[in-house]
């Protein structure tokens, strides 16, 4: 579904992914995990459409098509969802309406029909269950006076509404206590599917406690510097990145 | 200044009825006027706003017609809102459009017929003078016969319906000249919901002069939508005086989203301890659209406060100005005041410019005042298009919600709905977003 060749990204004119390469299939849970300002971030603003990152090398192809030639918006109908580290405040613009609005633009985009009000509400009533977040949130204008677990909560309903096919996380269990982390696996796990894909980027091994993932990758200044199995996030806990850090100068020298 | 403006309108000032005073107060203003015209560009007033092209224009009254003309009522329609309802066509009351059935505690009359009952009660508001050269306008209007809504609530008297005065234009000739004075009180406690609504279809383009009064006596509560939505070829100047005794509240909306080229005066006595205004506002601009909104609040008791939030809009070659001063008198101890003005440029081409004055004069005062002029905030931009939204569709949402602060607080939903479209009309790239006028919550 998706596959990352070499990509070589520049921020502000400095280079901060140097060469990343990773491949994920329909079905699969792959975690990245890294040091800060290792490009993890950098990453995920990458697949998502971002202005300001500027691809220099390397590509990726998404579901047999050229993703860095896409549109944010055309990204988003073609699947792909980014949640984001640090959701933005959008005051006088009603979450409701804005869920609606991206629903429908994506529908419209792929050709399918536009849900109705009831339709719409509907499909809302059933996501919003699984997140444990309480309908007057709907209410209110979009992440504006949500707490930092709420807001991350709202990014895992969003994914839950829009239904992506590539569903990447950026350290969406950051700042969040253990009772909304579990409440945001919950809501991951309920998406898992033989159809879909999901980029998990962390700095900590506990969210993959509760979303367990099919590969683990440390990133680490702008590459994928190691890749395994979940056991590998356990070893990473145990040893630090340094132990990373080490095992790739031994094996570079 | 010899202005040819000034002269056609005030040398043929026909008959004039009233009560001597009120002759004499128009005799005053019309020398004044003669004697010291339009103001120069050095008038800081009206630096933004030159009038040298107005000054050199010949206008001409629009008379009283005898036939009176068809006036479309969808023109004035707002969702949400019935009567009372009083409609002014191009200067004069229109007692076949308007619907003013009594309401208990209310008297609504024009002008003409309050002068005619009792003229003194109308002394205090229309023998004020305007004394400052920058308040030419308002000396114009006191210069000229004029007709207008009177409008009183009796202590005591909170008035449930909404009222809706309708302001507007007909298809008129490019020299054509109306005004209109309005004057409204509120007794002691008593509480009034009106919206000022400016219309007037599409081609009209006359030069509209409204004065408006305002007095709210102690503990009385005036809730105000001033709505201005004429067409884009209309010039209007408006001036609104109010003054505020004391646990006066004064609760005001401005929205602005029409005429070729407006200015608006806004000024605020806060004259008994604890009145208190509350003021909300936007402009929303586009094409070669010139808007000034000037407001001037004046702390002159203790405990006063205001609370100012005005936005501007403007794309294209539009021009806004802003100008926000905020006085504390001495001895108007524990003034409370607050002034933020944003706005935002959506073309290269634009200007906006904000001037955010405060002078204080006393003691223990709470004051902040801020302005800045940018551009949509881009992370919010990216968040909307990364779930799908296009990017057209993103920016007018975005430009919306930075305008609907000027109205979120108006809870009747078809009313802010009407609010929301009428906007999204002036926005760029409307069509795609034209289903995005929905409520919010």
């Amino acid at each position: 579904m998706l596959k990352i060749e070499n990509l070589h990204v520049r921020v502000g004119g400095k280079e901060i992914l140097k060469g990343l390469s990773l491949e994920a299939k329909a079905g699969e849970v792959h975690a990245i995990m890294g040091p800060n300002g290792a490009g993890k971030s950098t990453l995920g603003n990458v697949l998502a459409g971002r202005e300001g990152y500027e691809v220099t090398e390397g590509s990726v192809e998404y579901d047999r098509t050229n993703l860095l030639e896409l549109e944010p918006e055309e990204r988003a109908a073609a699947g792909v969802f980014l949640a984001f580290q640090y959701p933005v405040e959008i005051p006088g613009v009603n979450n409701t309406y804005f869920l609606r609005s991206a629903l429908n633009a994506q529908r419209k985009r792929r050709g399918e029909a536009e849900l109705d009000s009831v339709q719409f509400l509907k499909r809302v009533r059933e996501k919003l269950a699984v997140l444990h977040l309480k309908d007057e949130l709907l209410h209110r204008a979009v992440n504006e006076g949500f707490s930092g677990g709420e807001k991350k909560r709202n990014e895992i309903f969003q994914m839950a509404l829009l239904e992506p096919k590539l569903a990447v996380l950026d350290e969406t269990d950051s700042g969040l206590d253990i009772d909304a982390l579990k409440m945001v696996a919950d809501g991951v796990n309920a998406m898992r599917d033989p159809s879909r894909a999901f980029i998990v980027i962390t700095h900590y091994q506990r969210l993959l406690d509760y979303i367990v993932p099919d590969f683990v990758h440390v990133l680490a200044d702008g590459r994928i510097v190691e890749s395994g199995d979940k056991t590998l996030a356990l070893k990473l806990e145990e040893h630090g990145y340094a132990w990373v850090a080490q095992r790739t100068v031994a094996g570079a020298g | 200044m010899s202005s040819a403006l000034l002269h056609s309108l005030l040398d043929d000032a026909g008959q004039t009825s009233g009560p001597d005073w009120l002759k004499q107060v128009r005799v005053e203003a019309r020398t004044r006027l003669l004697e010291r015209g339009l103001p120069a560009a050095r008038n800081e007033a009206w630096k933004y706003t030159p009038l040298r092209a107005l000054e050199s224009r010949r206008l001409r009254r629009v008379a009283a017609a005898s036939q009176p003309v068809d006036v479309d009522p969808g023109l004035y329609t707002l969702a949400g809102v019935g009567s009372p309802r009083l409609v002014f066509v191009d200067g004069t009351l229109r007692p076949d459009l308007s619907d003013v059935s009594s309401v208990h505690g209310l008297a609504i009359e024009s002008l003409g017929t309050a002068l005619e009952r009792d003229a003194q009660s109308l002394r205090a508001s229309l023998g004020r003078s305007f004394d400052a050269d920058a308040q030419v306008f308002a000396r114009l209007n006191s210069a000229l016969p004029s007709d207008g809504a009177v409008i009183r609530v009796a202590a005591g008297v909170k008035v449930e319906p909404l009222l809706h005065l309708v302001m507007l234009g007909s298809a008129g000739a490019a020299d054509a000249y109306w005004q209109l004075r309005n004057v409204i009180e509120l007794g002691e406690g008593s509480a009034l919901r009106l919206i000022e609504h400016h219309a007037g279809g599409q081609g009209c383009s006359h030069l509209g002069n409204v004065v408006n009064q305002y007095s709210l006596h102690a503990g009385a509560r005036l809730d105000l939508l001033q709505l201005q939505a004429a067409p884009d070829s209309v010039r209007l100047i408006r001036r609104s005086d109010a003054v505020l005794d004391a646990d006066a509240h004064l609760e005001m909306r401005c929205v602005e989203a029409g005429a070729q080229w407006m200015r608006h005066d806004l000024a605020v006595a806060l004259q008994g301890d604890r009145a208190r205004l509350v003021s909300r506002g936007v402009f929303v601009l586009n094409g070669r659209q010139h808007a000034d909104t000037r407001i001037d609040v004046s702390h002159q008791a203790r405990d006063t406060a205001c609370d100012l939030v005005w936005r501007g809009v403007a794309d294209q070659r539009a021009r806004g100005v802003f100008h926000g001063a905020i006085t504390v008198c001495a001895g108007a101890d524990g003034a409370d005041a607050l002034l933020s003005n944003k706005n935002l440029l959506l073309s290269d081409q634009a200007e906006i410019d904000t001037q955010p004055v405060l002078e204080i004069h006393a003691d223990e005062v709470k004051a902040a005042h801020g302005a800045t002029v940018g551009q949509l905030d881009e992370k919010a931009l990216f968040y909307l298009r990364s779930r799908g939204i296009d990017e057209a569709a993103a920016r007018s949402l975005l430009t919306l919600a930075f305008c609907r602060i000027a109205f979120d607080s108006i809870t009747n939903e078809a009313l802010h709905g009407q609010l929301d479209a009428l906007l999204l009309e002036r926005l760029p790239r409307a069509e795609s977003a034209a289903d995005t006028a929905q409520v919010t919550g």
